[in-house]
């Protein structure tokens, strides 16, 4: 193998390594951070899983949002007019968070169906309804429909 | 009565553009193939008529919004008549019909820009560079025109008053972070010109990388201050205080930036050694449609944000046509065209150029990795396989690896000469930049805080050893001169740009590591009287009253700041409710500083006179926006560089005495 060919040989070797840890450390950090999200349907249903950051959406119950009165802990429902899912949070809701807007919520399930929320999010715009939300309302909103 | 016709004479303008941008687009490209010198004098009269009359249209989208004309839909859609001047003049392109119509515009600017300064290009190379952003030109310009046209009329029921502009984008940092970024996607299309040119005209020699340096170095600069805008602009605007948060639209400008970096350096590599060439191309193609893919992720809808303006899903499919057309035809032209054989010019594993191709594999490698982040979400999506979201720490355990890798290459690559570069010389001159960042990294996090931590030393590590390698060779380069005068004088722009790019990524880098790691943020229960202690300063709320600005009433709350030996101050938190829309708005209460920035926000009021705050202490956060201005400034300086400017001062001195004679 004469020197021309060896250092090509290097160069490929080295890109391969290259590739290699570049993929598997791609695959790694997808793996363990991916958010599925689930319907509160779904979660009634037992199909999300416990104890794993999930991401959940519906609308904001009507008369659910209960604020503690002296620290920031608040509770509210989130329902898809099929089931419900109560949700726990500390901390302040974004602006456009409102009883019978759309949000999604991102947290994790204990043991109870109570999913205990590090993020809540509202979208920037009044009129915006987040679009997996609009998938898990689909045909299932009371009134009106959502796809205006 | 003239004012009544403006939408229809921007209207008429922007079509009069389109027919200019065809014919832009399709007759010096003809002439040039079959060598006709008058077809192709056409691009330089067609890419200036094209951009007047883009400002033209642009100009009556501003006049209708100036005089209030809620009869043209956009108008009403995205301003009021109580929305202060400054916001209507920014409202042009604060939705989705008229941001196209301002990326047109650009596209029509830096077209004429081209025309202008490229006088030392042969005759046909002009005219292709031209054609091909001709083409571009009419892709945006139809669509502006078949699917967003922003001079739409709501005739005959004329609202009384529009719906105000979203009360997000009422802000300074929208008036010029679009423009920014938009001159930075846009400007991408002038490299990719040159390349697909330097395809067609068969001519992958170095002098198209010249020509095509100094455009993409400005784009490029544009770019960068876009990003940080856009950065500087959440952090302030959102109420969170996060300056990133690897959201598809943030990734969606850090693509081609990523892809725009990596390109920048292949460029020097071909310019002046004759290699990368193919590849050269290659990235110049990448750039540009990964500028087109952050337009189509940003104004398709298929991203939830708010920059998602539209959801109209014809629109969506215009650009996709658009950039699969642009990918696909350039990729085929490059399949057909680049050089078959390349000679291969050879250098040794430790040189210059060897590093700029390790940093060339890197910043693909980041590129790569975000745009699987971006875009896997949405592939599954359209595939029906459920929706998922890829969160934060994926892109933090890629990309802060990468990061220190890319730099360690970085703080070898400007010491290293090119083709070959002994490994004794190398360690001798950079063994104590090497040491000195790994103890100074080391012993400053127990200074600051008396602890140590294992990221924090990493990241001012990696910082260090930029800083120092950048000193050490800054300092062997005046010793070796004849006096340091004589050295500094020596020195080039271009040097200096390198010298400066490299020092911004040290200071961003230095930036993200603190406030990643020492920022303090409370969220607290406050009623007038309270106190609270954040990181050795005491909050205190003095009152809450109500206040009414311009289109909103507010809630401001008063907060007295102390802190032991230091002069006191107030902050003014709002919280605002917009009456047009009746959305309200977090206003923050800023104390920045160079080392540390004090934060205020709102949350919602909890009853009994008690708010919820966020308050929050971020030290360095201003280097991370500092560290940016400095590498587009070093992109700017870059172009300075005598080097491209001889050609041209030639040129015009011909010219003149052409015109003379």
């Amino acid at each position: 193998m004469n020197a021309k060919r060896k250092q090509r040989l290097y160069l490929i070797l080295g890109l391969v390594v290259l590739a290699a840890i570049a993929v598997g450390l791609t695959l790694y950090s997808l793996s363990s951070n991916i958010n599925l999200f689930f319907s509160p349907a779904q979660i009634a249903s037992g199909e999300a899983p416990q104890d794993r950051q999930i991401r959940a959406g519906g609308m904001v119950k009507a008369g659910s949002v209960h604020r503690d009165s002296e620290s920031l802990d608040v509770s509210f429902v989130v329902t898809d007019y099929e089931s419900d899912l109560e949700v726990r949070y500390s901390g302040i809701l974004p602006d456009l968070f409102r009883e019978g807007q759309g949000v999604v919520v991102v947290g994790e399930l204990n043991g109870s169906g109570l999913l205990r929320a590090d993020q809540v999010l509202a979208k920037h715009d009044e009129n915006y309804m987040p679009p997996e939300v609009a998938e898990a309302l689909k045909g299932k909103m009371p009134t009106g429909t959502i796809d205006e | 009565m003239l004012d009544k016709i403006i939408p229809e004479i921007g209207h008429f303008a922007l079509i009069l553009a389109l027919l200019m941008a065809t014919l832009q687009a399709t007759v010096p490209l003809a002439g040039a193939a079959t060598r006709r010198p008058l077809w192709m004098a056409f691009a330089r009269p067609m890419a200036s008529g094209q951009f007047l009359f883009l400002l033209l249209a642009y100009l009556c989208l501003t006049a209708s919004f100036m005089i209030d004309d809620f009869s043209v839909a956009y108008v009403a859609n995205n301003s009021n008549s109580m929305l202060p001047w400054y916001y209507k003049f920014s409202a042009v392109w604060g939705s989705h019909e008229g941001s196209v119509l301002l990326w047109s515009l650009l596209m029509g600017g830096w077209g004429f820009a081209v025309s202008r300064f490229s006088a030392q290009l042969p005759r046909d190379m002009l005219a292709r560079v031209l054609g091909v952003m001709g083409w571009v030109s009419v892709g945006f310009i139809l669509f502006i025109l078949i699917t967003s046209n922003p001079f739409e009329r709501l005739l005959p029921d004329v609202p009384q008053d529009g719906a105000d502009l979203n009360p997000l984008l009422q802000d300074f940092g929208l008036i010029i972070h679009p423009p920014m970024l938009y001159m930075g996607y846009v400007g991408f299309s002038v490299v990719f010109a040159f390349a697909i040119a330097a395809l067609l005209g068969g001519r992958l020699d170095a002098a198209w990388t010249r020509w095509a340096r100094p455009w993409t170095n400005i784009a490029w600069a544009f770019l960068t201050v876009g990003i940080a805008l856009g950065s500087w602009w959440a952090y302030y605007e959102l109420g969170w205080g996060g300056w990133w948060f690897w959201d598809p639209v943030e990734n969606a400008s850090l693509l081609p930036w990523l892809a725009g970096t990596a390109l920048m350096h292949s460029l020097a590599v071909t310019e002046k050694r004759g290699s990368f060439k193919s590849w050269t191309v290659l990235l110049a193609i990448i750039t540009f449609s990964l500028s087109l893919l952050g337009t189509f992720l940003v104004r398709s809808g298929v991203l939830t944000s708010v920059h998602a303006f539209a959801n109209d899903p014809a629109r969506g499919t215009f650009i996709l046509v658009l950039l699969g057309l642009t990918v696909g035809l350039s990729l085929l032209i490059f399949a057909l065209r680049a050089p078959r054989v390349s000679h291969i010019v050879g250098f040794s594993w430790l040189s210059r150029d060897a590093l700029l191709l390790a940093n060339n594999i890197l910043l693909v490698i980041m590129t790569v990795t975000v745009l699987l982040g971006t875009v896997y979400p949405l592939l599954l999506d359209a595939l029906g396989m459920g929706k998922i979201s890829v969160g934060p720490p994926y892109f933090n355990t890629l990309f802060v690896p990468l990061t220190v890798l890319l730099c360690i290459v970085m703080g070898l690559g400007p010491v290293a000469r090119w083709k070959r570069m002994p490994g004794r010389e190398l360690f001798r001159r950079l063994v104590w930049a090497g040491l000195g960042a790994l103890v100074l990294a080391a012993v400053l996090p127990l200074l600051y805080t008396g602890e140590w931590n294992l990221w924090v030393s990493l990241g001012l590590a990696t910082a260090l050893w930029l800083v120092l390698s950048l000193m050490r060779d800054l300092t062997d380069k005046l010793r070796n001169a004849s006096s340091p005068g004589a050295g500094l004088r020596r020195l080039t722009p271009a040097y200096w740009g390198m010298w400066l790019g490299h020092l911004g990524l040290a200071v961003t880098i230095v930036g993200v590591t603190v406030v990643s790691h020492y920022n303090v943020e409370r969220n607290v229960r406050m009623a007038p009287g309270d106190s609270v202690e954040v990181a050795g300063y005491t909050f205190t709320m003095q009152e809450l009253r109500e206040r009414r600005g311009p289109n909103f009433i507010a809630d401001t709350a008063t907060i007295a700041v102390s802190q032991a030996g230091e002069h006191a101050f107030t902050m003014h938190p709002e919280k605002r409710l917009y009456l047009a829309r009746g959305m309200p708005m977090t206003d923050v209460a800023l104390r920045p500083g160079l080392l540390r920035d004090l934060y205020v926000a709102m949350g919602e009021d909890l009853g009994d006179g008690a708010w919820a705050l966020r308050i929050q202490y971020k030290p360095f956060v201003r280097w991370l926006w500092l560290g940016g201005l400095l590498m587009a400034l070093g992109g700017i300086v870059a172009v300075v560089d005598r080097r491209y400017r001889r050609v041209r001062e030639t040129a015009a001195q011909a010219r003149f005495e052409e015109a003379q004679a």
